[in-house]
């Protein structure tokens, strides 16, 4: 059985160190997979002591972008070919180059669309939530969410201390 | 990890170049706690100033009077307008190019600025953004509108059917349509992400029915290192979308006219000419709304005079490739060969609405000028009076390329001088400011107008790059 344990910090610096010895210390049932950073703002400087969590927005920006423009040409101009038998006075039936413009429409509007919607998966939102909050995050304080078994909480517990934590929640699941 | 280069850490030779440009002037007093930032924009949705209902009233009443002029269209058809042949666009399709323009900047210049790293947008952006979504919905209505019975909207849908009506899909009017409708959902996606994070805090901070709200619209948003980093890339790939499609907006909107053989519309700079038109009302209308928001909101702490200061410089730029543009446009008239562009050039200029025409010289050309003039620039009260004019010639502009060209077509019989727009359209663009205003100040009753998580940031940053300094 895991648990969790959420510890608030009142800035960068504070919840780097606690990153830090949480790098140090190899503790049993515990990874820095399993840690979360909560925060007001970006953290790059924190984020890099988690090491490589990679984001996979791109791909569905790549697939929009790739699906876009083909859906919208093809959409278009089948449109156009529906009426293969009206007179035409020898204009072409599909013409290319005002397809294009609203090719390049669909690209766009395809690209963004898309990577919304990769950006929601990638926050696994609404659906997922973690299961400690504090609204001071949302203010101004750094939290760090971690994941463990029961056995090693203590330990994490006297990390989260020895750092002058101002806060810790603790939460026991499955 | 550790043979990565860390792009955050200047080198010793980068902040030595750096100590001897360090800004007179902080964008945002690097003093400010994140915690005031929060209770700062927070309490803007409680309590504005008195001043927000006066004009969120006002703006009620002038609505009021374009759902009248536009009730009395509708059951009368567009004779009361005094629209009929040559003059068939009249006010109704200078003012949808008007608030299309607007709409244009807000999105564009946060995506631009956000792509090139200009932090000063930070306390600006989010009003901005939404008045591009405001603006676009405002201009939506003019197409209607300018139909006069809104019920025939129904058979200028361009879509296979069986009445054998040809979608043409070739026509402008068809991109037009589409580009404005891609840049509105854009717009509002783009607006709504980078909102999410400021949702969250409001959710955090709210009860009753605004809770429920705020706690459906962020999503569930805690701010983890996995939502941060996700929303970063996501962000910065929108701002990169936005950037060509809302150029490629405004270039469309000029190809209604440049693509027909009109004269004073058949001009190859035309696209170019819009989309800088286009960021020169918006740039205006920042500046307006920045004057506005910081007095009813309190916002003295954020919307500061450095901020202001860019923001006029870049709409003082941005004016001069307008003038610029504009010079081009006449001059390729008046060297050109076709003598029938020229006429309606000097008929533009000296006939019925040669009022309209140095009107906007005198609101567009002339005046951004007296932005060098350091009291305009620091007089908020005066430079909110500016920025009306610069507006105002903007609309101008818009009116002098479309009535004047109905008014002195190809053939003689288009020759009408004269004509002026009825009380009823007046009264409909009138309304439209109103319908603006009113869903303007509606919005930044409801959500919050400064982005907190960036100013957060900007702060961070700021005393990052002073301690770095050794300034602070």
């Amino acid at each position: 059985m895991k648990s969790h344990l959420l510890a608030l910090y009142n800035n960068m610096e504070e919840a780097g160190l606690v990153l830090d010895e949480l790098n140090a210390t190899k503790l049993p049932g515990f990874s820095m997979k399993d840690v979360v950073i909560k925060s007001p703002i970006e953290h790059p400087e924190l984020s890099e002591k988690l090491g490589k969590r990679p984001v996979y927005v791109q791909l569905f920006t790549l697939l929009g972008v790739l699906f876009g423009p083909i859906t919208g040409l093809t959409l278009v101009a089948s449109a156009q070919a529906s009426f293969i038998y009206q007179v035409r006075g020898g204009r072409p039936v599909v013409p290319v180059p005002p397809d294009m413009v609203l090719t390049y429409e669909f690209f766009i509007l395809s690209g963004v669309l898309m990577t919304v919607i990769g950006c929601f998966i990638g926050w696994k939102l609404p659906g997922n939530r973690s299961p400690l909050y504090n609204t001071r995050v949302s203010e101004d304080k750094i939290g760090i969410l971690v994941k463990a078994e029961e056995s090693t909480i203590p330990y994490l517990n006297e990390i989260f201390k020895k750092h002058h934590s101002l806060e810790i929640l603790g939460e026991g699941v499955k | 990890m550790s043979h990565m280069i860390n792009h955050d850490v200047p080198d010793d030779n980068e902040i030595q170049i750096e100590k001897k440009f360090v800004p007179k002037d902080l964008d945002i007093d690097k003093d400010v706690s994140w915690a005031q930032i929060n209770k700062d924009v927070l309490r803007s949705l409680d309590r504005p100033r008195p001043v927000f209902w006066v004009i969120f009233f006002a703006a009620l009443a002038l609505f009021s009077f374009g759902v009248y002029c536009e009730k009395y269209q509708y059951e009368n058809g567009l004779g009361v307008a005094d629209l009929n042949n040559p003059q068939v666009w009249g006010l109704y399709i200078a003012t949808f190019i008007f608030w299309i323009g607007m709409g244009h900047s807000g999105t564009l210049l946060s995506a631009l600025l956000h792509i090139i790293h200009a932090d000063w947008r930070k306390p600006i952006y989010r009003y901005a953004e939404a008045m591009t979504t405001f603006s676009l919905l405002t201009a939506a209505l003019f197409v209607l509108i300018h139909l006069g019975r809104v019920w025939q909207f129904y058979y200028v849908v361009a879509y296979p059917n069986e009445r054998w009506v040809w979608p043409n899909f070739s026509s402008p009017l068809v991109w037009d349509a589409t580009a404005i409708g891609t840049y509105l959902t854009s717009s509002l996606l783009f607006l709504y992400t980078g909102m999410v994070p400021d949702l969250a805090i409001c959710r955090d901070n709210a009860t009753g029915a605004r809770k429920k709200l705020y706690t459906f619209m962020s999503l569930g948003w805690q701010g983890t290192d996995r939502q941060w980093a996700t929303f970063r890339v996501t962000y910065m790939t929108l701002a990169c979308f936005l950037m060509p499609l809302a150029v490629s907006v405004h270039s469309i909107v000029s190809t209604d006219f440049a693509v027909s053989q009109n004269p004073g519309w058949h001009i190859t700079s035309f696209p170019p000419y819009f989309v800088a038109g286009a960021l020169y009302s918006g740039c205006a209308v920042i500046i307006t709304l920045f004057i506005l928001l910081r007095y009813v909101f309190r916002f003295e702490a954020y919307m500061t005079m450095p901020i202001l200061n860019k923001l006029i410089k870049m709409t003082f730029a941005i004016a001069m490739v307008w003038n610029y543009l504009n010079i081009i446009e006449y001059s390729t008239v008046w060297y050109g060969a076709n003598e029938i562009a020229k006429q309606q050039l000097l008929d533009k200029m000296t006939g019925t609405y040669a009022p309209v025409f140095w009107g906007m010289v005198f609101c567009s050309t002339v005046m951004p000028f007296t932005l060098l003039i350091k009291f305009v620039r620091t007089h908020l009260p005066t430079l909110m009076v500016v920025s009306l004019i610069l507006n105002f010639g903007m609309w101008l502009e818009r009116v002098q390329i479309i009535t004047p060209t109905f008014g002195h077509s190809q053939y003689p019989w288009t020759w009408t001088s004269g004509w002026w727009p009825s009380w009823v359209q007046f009264g409909i663009v009138a309304g439209s400011f109103g319908w603006f205003t009113m869903l303007f100040m509606l919005y930044c009753k409801i959500f919050p107008t400064i982005s907190m998580y960036e100013v957060k940031e900007m702060v961070h940053d700021q005393s990052k790059m002073l301690k770095a300094k050794g300034v602070a």
